[in-house]
């Protein structure tokens, strides 16, 4: 299908993208990649009157070493993430999750930014952001803010982006030190998460001393399974533990019952999945 | 209306579009490029995969004003000059990788890409790398056997 009228705007700065919302009003929305926008477009669920392209923005595109952590540019690529060096390096559990993203044609457009602004309860990206507890950098008229992962992910493809601001970069902290792995179970290929684990352990002397969980699609936002997270913590990095640890990770969750899925397999899922990332996260 | 200006299979082509006109509709309704086909429209299929400055992207989920300054790679610029196909079309064709033959424009393009990343893939790897492309025919596994074989042809030819 062919997308509704819309005015098109190519901004050069982040400053020129947020005067350019501004000036469209309510029914403005920024174009990234496109490779969630232009479906929604297509298929006439979303019908915006200007769109605000900021994929030649030079500053969105950065990945930057700040120390303790990186830096990524909302506009920086899914395919970008999975193999540039910064991210390989101190962030793993991103890279590795960004290939499971859809497919190499997708992830050559879609950014890591985008998908985290977009929200979809079952995008890998979220969850990876809310595991590591990312820092989002948001511009809009009255200058830049930050705000926490747990504050970020608002509900159904709602976030704290206001509609005249524009997700600048995310923050992720180095893991270096930590284990980890995104698990990720799904009908065909590249389709989306029925529910996806994303996990990063810490382990010391036999010991797990650092736990992150964040669960995918099990809820309306990114779930954080704070009780699977404070099990493993100070108990023995062991298959047995671990599995112990996972029996709580749908406690409290509240999953979707859809055509691929109903709420208690869901929940089964997540407890298995939780299982399976955990382990792989701690090199079991 | 939004002036573009794109080089497409190594000619420079401009005009005014629509922002709302997909990357695939101007190619084929403006250009004439109908050797990139639309499949499923919605994403799925691959069918329609075009190189964007050497990466595949298909081209029903691109805005043609997205492209705006770019080089757009088409099934019908691959070949030669001298119209000596590229070796993932050959390896097409003599290994049998196509039977209606209508996904196989966006298969041969997401298959060039994937060889331009990886040139020595494994038969997973390969499977992998084409899993945004849909094939209803073949069961793929003729496929998988072209893009090794182009591979093969590939090194040997570098080498």
């Amino acid at each position: 299908m062919i997308p509704a009228e819309f005015d098109y705007v190519k901004a050069g700065s982040v400053d020129e993208a947020v005067a350019a919302l501004v000036a469209g009003g309510e029914d403005s929305k920024v174009l990234g990649g496109g490779q969630s926008l232009l479906p929604v477009l297509r298929l006439r669920l979303n019908s915006p009157s200007v769109l605000v392209d900021v994929s030649g923005i030079d500053e969105l595109r950065q990945v930057t070493d700040e120390g303790s952590s990186i830096l990524v540019g909302a506009g920086v690529t899914t395919h970008e993430v999975m193999h540039h060096a910064l991210v390989t390096a101190h962030v793993p559990l991103l890279s590795q999750a960004a290939g499971l993203v859809a497919d190499p044609a997708i992830r050559h457009l879609g950014t890591f930014g985008g998908s985290c602004t977009h929200a979809d309860p079952s995008g890998d990206m979220p969850s990876v952001a809310a595991a590591l507890d990312a820092e989002f950098v948001v511009a809009g008229p009255g200058g830049r803010r930050t705000v926490a992962a747990s504050d970020f992910f608002v509900d159904f493809f709602t976030t704290a982006v206001g509609l005249d601001e524009v997700l600048v970069a995310v923050r992720l902290p180095k893991m270096d030190g930590w284990g980890s792995h995104y698990e990720k179970f799904h009908r065909t290929a590249q389709a989306w998460a029925i529910v996806g684990v994303a996990a990063a352990v810490k382990v010391e002397g036999g010991a797990i001393t650092g736990a992150k969980v964040a669960l995918t699609n099990m809820g309306p936002t990114p779930v954080r399974a704070t009780s699977v997270e404070a099990a493993l913590v100070g108990g023995p990095a062991t298959v047995e533990a671990i599995a112990g640890a996972s029996g709580s990770a749908a406690d409290g969750t509240s999953p979707t019952t859809d055509t691929h899925a109903d709420a208690e397999f869901r929940q089964h899922l997540a407890r298995v999945l939780t299982a399976r990332a955990v382990t792989k996260a701690a090199g079991l | 209306m939004t002036h573009i200006s794109v080089t497409v299979d190594g000619l420079h082509r401009h005009g005014d579009v629509e922002p709302r006109l997909l990357l695939v509709h101007w190619l084929r309704e403006d250009l004439g490029l109908v050797g990139t086909p639309v499949g499923c429209d919605t994403s799925n299929c691959g069918a329609c995969t075009v190189l964007v400055d050497g990466r595949s992207v298909k081209s029903c989920s691109v805005l043609a004003v997205q492209v705006d300054g770019k080089t757009v790679t088409t099934i019908q610029g691959l070949a030669e000059e001298d119209g000596e196909w590229h070796p993932v079309q050959k390896a097409f064709k003599e290994c049998h990788g196509l039977q209606c033959g209508f996904c196989t424009p966006g298969m041969v393009m997401a298959s060039v890409d994937l060889l331009s990343e990886n040139p020595d893939p494994t038969e997973e790897e390969i499977r992998n790398g084409l899993e945004g492309n849909l094939c209803r025919c073949t069961g793929y596994h003729n496929i998988v056997k072209a893009v090794a074989t182009a591979a093969a042809e590939m090194k040997g030819a570098s080498s």
